[in-house]
């Protein structure tokens, strides 16, 4: 039998869980586990220099990963400060572990020093959350913390601890546990098979079908099995924001991603399509557009792991609740042997479906001239072929965000790297951090923009630290893009606030940290640029390029229209 | 339409606001609220009543059972039902309206639990439409003060709510 502190514990249980890197902060609250950590190395610690910084690299490794990401924060500030990257976590399913050290026991509740409610604080963005009352309940509550993040569908977990429950002098028994069992929390593993046929089914009678897929197949790991299924029955298939990269985008099935911002031909297909199997995806508002025009004419099957998503916004035909993986396994082999009596049909789809396409061929932007400012889609294009699609991409939240799902095409799941359902703007350049920190064979590029990158910029200390090599591509518009687009949209182009006055010398600030920065003025000097930034996958390098501050997101959902109903370009509309 | 919904919960320190945070959060109504412990001292037993068409019921009761301190639920007026409340009123008795209160509690079936010469405290349980009316009959007299717990209910015949 073995006795150790709660700190002890804490550092123990994360070398048992298997755990390698952890990201934090240290303060009084917490200072017992760090005093734990010191004395062991197992378990790396990440010092961030801002605790929204440690979720979102976090986050980033657990995207990346499909593990969940561990964060170490003190107890008021520290735990605030965390709050935005929960919600970040939260609203994208990532699974994450937040410790949270807390004041001791006996002062909770008097406003002692540096003391904050962070469990009330977080309930509304957690999907579940601890606070620890015994040091001896340390192994089992973080087992079910790792446990409740990482299963089911998946989110972030917050345990707070006391300082007194984490005391050197006080030692108790400690036993890895291996398994916990919740009473209320039992995930389902299988969905209902009658459901399950019916929706086979239909995929073999429909005239007009499109599967529509989401995170929840990268979270599932389903990837390879939809990408069969959906070669098995032929379908084309758009995928969500979160769900890029859950079935290789160079595909010939593959129309690219939907809604607000997503392609022309799945806009199209989606309003006019007959059948839409939803997978691990949510009929989010930036998908739907307005629900009560949304699809008039198609059956819904949506698959999904959470019940509470299913007919939430959009009422489903044929609703069923289960992991993707093995829906879609179920759905495979019930399709052996069987014939489509949609044979003639589909061909008809496929040539209506690529009549879109060949609309918006070369339409998609107008390229830049030599001379002139780069058009920030040529800028993600240019990235996509040097890294030759294979990189890890983070980004932040804006124009350069929708630029960057548009141009670059990922035929991989957990490469796609955003923050998609909370919008974070400082998201990309942590996150980046925390899967170069992972994985530092790989080419780590975080796509920003002058204002994002402004918000969480002070980790270039961290990189330093640990000597970091992500690649940071800053599509410098002067402008916050995504707001002046919807100024000039909607606010007769008054920019209010849009215009980042002001702007720093990014060269020199790069420089100030020891780090390669480059600057591209014009159209002519990309691609030396590129070569450079990318020579040497260990270096930290950010390339800092001028690019069209005038350029909009196109296509552009109509507000409160159908699917179909999209802004073009500044000229055009469907 | 107005749900009974009655729900096992963890007898643990932050279950309840996880409920009553949910239902803020999502844009859900509560118009009534009652929770206590059971025979099981793990467990206490809520009752929610809410309104709502049957998709908010349906997003309440999945929302509901995804708080990982939610053990188990049931809608009660899914099915045959009891609902009872208790109210504790205080009204003015003075004078001649000494009696017509006394009179108005007999006719509810309610009781007169505490006295002084100016007030009557009475005592009635019922759903709470009945309570509604006695509320109603006091009012010409005067209510000084009204109590009550919210709505408990719980299945009729054979169907438990347990583990």
């Amino acid at each position: 039998m073995e006795l150790l502190s709660g700190a002890d514990m804490i550092a123990r249980f994360l070398q048992d869980e298997g755990v390698e890197r952890i990201y934090g902060y240290p303060g009084g609250a917490a200072l017992h586990i760090y005093d734990a950590l010191f004395r062991q190395d197992k378990v790396k610690h990440i010092l961030v220099r801002h605790e929204q910084a440690a979720t979102h690299a976090a986050d980033g490794y657990a995207r990346a990963s499909g593990k969940p990401g561990t964060v170490l924060v003190t107890s008021g500030p520290g735990a605030t400060n965390a709050v935005t990257g929960i919600a970040t976590a939260y609203m994208d399913s990532i699974p994450m572990v937040v410790l949270c050290g807390q004041v001791v026991s006996h002062l909770i509740g008097e406003d002692a020093f540096q003391e904050t409610d962070i469990v009330g604080v977080t309930r509304p963005i957690v999907k579940h959350s601890f606070a620890i009352k015994h040091p001896s309940e340390i192994p089992e509550v973080l087992k079910k913390a790792y446990y409740l993040a990482a299963t089911g569908r998946p989110g972030p977990v917050v345990v707070d601890i006391p300082k007194d429950m984490t005391a050197p002098t006080e030692r108790y028994e400690y036993v890895y546990p291996k398994k916990v069992k919740i009473r209320s929390y039992n995930p389902v593993t299988r969905g209902h098979s009658g459901q399950i046929k019916k929706a086979v089914d239909m995929m073999l009678k429909a005239r007009r079908p499109v599967f529509y897929t989401g995170g929840g197949i990268v979270t599932s790991g389903a990837s390879e099995n939809l990408t069969a299924l959906v070669k098995r029955l032929g379908f084309p298939i758009t995928t969500t924001l979160m769900g890029i990269g859950s079935y290789p985008q160079t595909d010939a099935q593959s129309l690219g991603w939907l809604g607000m911002h997503g392609s022309y031909e799945s806009n199209m297909a989606m309003h006019h399509a007959d059948l839409i199997i939803a997978i691990g995806a949510r009929f989010d508002d930036r998908v739907t557009n307005n629900t009560s025009k949304f699809c008039p004419t198609a059956k819904i099957v949506h698959v999904d792991i959470d019940p509470s998503s299913i007919s939430k916004t959009v009422r489903a035909d044929v609703p069923i609740v289960g992991p993707a993986d093995s829906v879609i396994n179920e759905m495979i082999s019930l399709l052996q042997g069987r014939e489509m009596a949609n044979a003639e049909a589909l061909p008809e789809w496929w040539t209506t479906i690529d009549d879109w396409r060949a609309e918006r061929e070369g339409k998609l932007y107008e390229a830049s001239q030599p001379g002139e400012r780069l058009k920030p889609q040529e800028v993600i294009e240019a990235v996509y072929h040097i890294t030759r699609g294979e990189a890890f991409v983070t980004t932040d939240v804006g124009q350069h965000q929708m630029f960057a799902a548009q141009y670059y095409k990922f035929d991989k799941p957990n490469r796609w790297i955003t923050s998609g359902g909370l919008g974070t703007m400082g998201f990309g350049f942590p996150a980046a951090m925390g899967i170069k920190q992972n994985f530092p064979d790989d080419v780590v590029v975080c796509f920003t923009g002058e204002g994002s990158f402004q918000m969480m910029m002070q980790e270039l200390s961290t990189c330093k630290q640990f000597g970091t090599g992500v690649k940071i591509i800053n599509l410098n518009n002067e402008t916050l893009g995504m707001v002046r687009q919807w100024q000039d949209l909607n606010y007769k182009s008054r920019h209010a606030h849009s215009y980042v006055e002001s702007l720093p010398d990014f060269q020199k600030l790069i420089e100030a940290y020891g780090f390669t920065a480059l600057k591209v003025e014009h159209h002519d000097e990309l691609d030396a640029a590129l070569e450079r930034t990318f020579a040497d996958n260990d270096e930290l390098v950010f390339l800092d390029i001028d690019v069209d501050p005038r350029e909009h997101v196109y296509p552009m959902q109509v507000p409160l229209g159908a699917m179909r109903d999209m802004l073009l370009s500044k000229t055009e509309r469907t | 339409m107005r749900h009974i919904i009655s729900i096992l919960l963890e007898n643990e320190p932050g279950a309840l606001s996880r409920v009553v945070g949910l239902f803020s959060q999502r844009n859900f109504n509560i118009e009534t609220l009652n929770v206590a412990p059971t025979e099981d001292p793990s467990l206490s037993r809520l009752t929610v009543t809410t309104e709502g068409d049957d998709r908010v019921i349906e997003q309440i009761t999945k929302h509901l059972n995804k708080l990982i301190d939610v053990v188990k639920l049931v809608d009660l007026t899914e099915g045959n039902h009891i609902e009872r409340e208790l109210m504790l009123v205080k009204v003015k008795a003075l004078g001649a309206s000494r009696d017509e209160v006394k009179r108005t509690v007999d006719i509810f079936r309610a009781q007169i639990v505490d006295v002084t010469p100016s007030v009557y405290t009475v005592q009635i349980t019922g759903d709470a439409s009945k309570l509604d009316a006695f509320v109603h009959a006091m009012a010409p007299i005067g209510i000084l003060e009204v109590a009550r717990t919210g709505v408990s209910g719980i299945s009729r015949g054979d169907k438990i709510l347990s583990l």
